[in-house]
């Protein structure tokens, strides 16, 4: 197949546009449509909602069909089916698996979480405990997942459970697509420091996956997560904000508008955080920048590390320079969002749900050994669990 | 495929990446730490053979110098790398003093003078100095010399690399701005006990000092520290480098307790966090050369960043680089010393991190209360 460029998907846009006019057709066939001519997401094979352009044309048919007017797939909502289970059934999927899968999970009609860390398996998430047991066509898992967002709205999960307890924790694990309408699946809102309840606890009791949802071979399950691990470093990496775009924005509007809470304390702290933040948006641009031009660094590693931090401490600083108002909080009912956004929200709230930021999708502890080891080369942690049976690990 | 905003080039074009090979050769053979530190205690620190190498064998004293001026008609961007490179091997040569702040001062001027000294700067033949002490910020207040009677008459100091400067650009109380000889008569330069030895700072006293106006010394001075300050960035990324690289290099090696000391956590994490800021500095660096570079309305604004962001990150490198090299790392034979001694000192030069998050303020309207 010759490489589609960039003019041959603008006619498609535009034939697309003309057979579906967006004004006067319903929102769902109009991305079914869209899925079905190759413009979803163009660098997938074709019949899978691509035309195999280069991924970076995609933006090429965005502008086409924004300024159509065409609606899009809410791709906030669908995060975690966009940005991780996709690519790992593109990756590892069967053609079934792929046809049956990536269309409604692109359109939005299918909602799809993560089901992989566990209360005893956190960083060392190759540990996980959640048992598969082989029973005919079918596998009958039993386990306790957490930190599991869009679970109580998801009809699908990735989940990677041990299918051999006897072979060292990375080579008895397998992945599969886990239906969440199963009975024995029990999801339960886990509340957080915040008051919400943004993820969930989910446990599983005898819930019947059939062979056929699985993804790749029985025991290859570490591979296949690192597909959607990756890729999730890679969607959080790529972010592009403008000067004193993030959390820096409503501090310096604060600031700017009441002069009355400025000290001199303050003052100096504020522009410590206004140049890293301005510095570290700069080396994400920089990284940005790399990557257009065909030359990937290691620098994607460092960025989360930078803003973790920067959140942390600018939205504190915000409580602080607050003064009286930051002694009070929006509002402390539990609620169960769909989408997690700190724009609009008050400093209290930024402060707390940044804490997360350094735990969630690796902790900065286990970043700075990822730098450490993969990029200046240091020598990796002593293993004690490398060659033992998963059942003998200490626990 | 092009950018589409505003933002700066923050990469490295291939014949930048290529100057860089090119200066790193040289200074691999001709710049070795252990040379430097017997010469610094000299009476002559400078290394005017690794200069003459850099400036006329190479023609780097003249890159920002247009070509129809006897210069190469670069830019920023090819200095900035340059001074990575330099700052890498703490070279004790007049670069930055001569090639870039004193150069852009007299980019600044218009007349006759100014353009006669500008080309024998850009040949690397004579080396100028600007006569602003090395701590002064880019708005920062600065010493002049009494102009009376077409002859100055004053005393100035912390003056870098006017000890090896054959010509002082001197700011007078009439406003001008002066070339002085310093071959001759009434000019004295008298080298101070520095804490970096690797670019020394001098007294300059001038009793009766014979000197030619070059132009206005407000719009000059302002300029040289401007870029000086910019470009300064790039030196302490090198620094930074250099002292990450080596720390990690070591550390790879050095064992105790059976295992190598780089396979600690506790020091691995150190290392990284420093890789971390070393990344982020490149930004900064790079967005001050780009902008500086392209005259772009956001060069006071970078400048002020990347000097902000810089002298912390260079200076903790050299820091963590000793304590990591623990007892060799205290020796006068062991090169850290020359890192550190140069990254502390240019956080004092051309203005403190402090000074110029105070001018960022102003900057970008986060005003003091």
């Amino acid at each position: 197949m010759t490489a589609v460029d960039a003019t041959e998907l603008v006619r498609l846009t535009k034939e697309l546009l003309a057979a579906h006019p967006p004004a006067s057709t319903d929102r769902l066939d109009f991305l079914r449509a869209r899925f079905d001519a190759g413009l979803a997401w163009v660098h997938y094979p074709e019949g899978l909602g691509g035309v195999g352009a280069p991924r970076s044309l995609q933006a090429v048919v965005d502008a086409e069909l924004a300024a159509a007017g065409a609606p899009d797939n809410d791709p906030r909502r669908i995060g975690i089916g966009l940005g991780m289970a996709a690519p790992t059934i593109l990756g590892f999927g069967t053609e079934e698996q792929k046809r049956r899968f990536l269309r409604p999970l692109w359109v939005g009609e299918e909602v799809w979480c993560q089901l992989f860390s566990e209360p005893g398996a956190g960083s060392d998430l190759a540990a996980l405990g959640t048992r598969a047991v082989r029973s005919g066509d079918d596998w009958i898992v039993n386990g306790q997942k957490v930190w599991t967002s869009s679970a109580h709205l998801a009809r699908w999960a990735i989940l990677i459970a041990r299918t051999d307890p006897d072979v060292p924790k990375h080579k008895g694990i397998t992945y599969f697509v886990c239906d969440m309408t199963d009975p024995g699946v029990d999801v339960r809102p886990l509340r957080q420091v915040t008051g919400e309840a943004e993820f969930n606890e989910v446990f599983l009791t005898d819930v019947r996956i059939p062979d056929a949802h699985r993804l790749g071979e029985v025991g290859d399950g570490w591979r296949v997560a690192q597909t959607t691990l990756n890729n999730e470093r890679v969607a959080i990496g790529g972010m592009r904000l403008p000067r004193e775009g993030g959390m820096i924005g409503p501090v310096v509007k604060t600031w700017r508008e009441r002069p009355e809470l400025r000290t001199h304390d303050l003052h100096q702290r504020l522009l410590k955080l206004w140049v890293e933040a301005e510095v570290a948006r700069l080396a994400g641009e920089r990284l940005r920048q790399q990557l257009v031009a065909g030359q990937p660094g290691p620098e994607g590693a460092g960025m989360k590390l930078s803003f973790a931090r920067l959140n942390q401490e600018i939205s504190g600083l915000e409580v602080e320079l607050l003064g009286e108002e930051g002694l009070l909080y929006e509002d402390w009912t539990m609620r169960r969002p769909e989408l997690v956004d700190f724009v609009g929200r008050d400093a209290g709230y930024r402060y707390l749900r940044s804490k997360g930021n350094s735990i969630e999708g690796g902790t900065s502890e286990v970043l700075l050994n990822i730098v450490a080891e993969r990029v200046l080369g240091l020598p990796s942690e002593p293993r004690t669990d490398k060659d033992v049976a998963w059942k003998d690990l200490a626990r | 495929m092009s950018t589409t905003s505003t933002e700066p080039d923050l990469l490295y074009s291939e014949d930048e990446e290529a100057l860089r090979a090119a200066v790193r050769d040289l200074l691999t053979d001709h710049c070795d730490p252990a040379g430097v530190i017997t010469r610094m205690e000299t009476d002559a620190p400078h290394d005017l053979s690794l200069w003459k190498s850099l400036g006329e064998g190479m023609g780097l004293a003249g890159l920002l110098v247009p070509e129809a001026q006897g210069g190469q008609g670069a830019s920023h961007r090819e200095v900035a790398v340059v001074l990575e490179e330099l700052g890498r091997f703490v070279a004790p040569v007049p670069y930055l003093t001569s090639a870039v702040v004193a150069t852009e001062a007299l980019l600044a001027g218009t007349g006759d003078a100014a353009g006669e000294l500008l080309t024998a700067l850009a040949s690397g033949r004579t080396v100028g100095a600007l006569a602003v002490a090395l701590n002064v910020a880019p708005g920062g207040a600065y010493k002049v010399v009494v102009h009376e009677g077409g002859l100055l008459h004053g005393e100035l100091t912390g003056i870098a690399d006017a000890a090896v400067a054959d010509v002082l650009l001197v700011p007078a109380d009439d406003g001008g701005l002066y070339a002085v000889d310093t071959g001759a008569a009434a000019v004295t330069v008298t080298p101070q006990v520095s804490f970096d030895l690797t670019r020394p700072v001098a007294t300059v006293t001038l009793d009766g000092a014979s000197a030619r106006l070059l132009g206005d010394a407000e719009p000059a001075v302002r300029r040289a520290l401007r870029a000086g300050a910019g470009l300064l960035a790039s030196e302490q990324l090198g620094l930074a480098e250099w002292a990450l690289t080596e720390t990690v290099r070591y550390l790879k090696d050095r064992k105790q307790f059976n295992r190598p000391v780089g396979g600690f956590q506790a020091v691995k994490h150190r290392l990284a966090q420093l890789w971390l800021e070393v990344v982020s500095l490149r930004a900064a660096a790079r967005g001050a050369a780009d902008a500086l570079a392209t005259g772009s309305a956001d060069t006071d604004v970078a400048v002020a960043v990347a000097q902000s962001y810089a002298a912390p990150v260079a200076v903790r490198a050299a820091e963590e680089a000793l304590q990591l090299h623990a007892g060799i790392g205290m020796t006068w034979e062991h090169p850290v010393h020359l890192c550190l001694k140069r990254a502390k000192a240019d956080s004092i030069a051309y203005g403190t991190a402090g000074g110029h998050r105070s001018a960022l303020g102003e900057l970008v309207d986060l005003r003091a209360p």
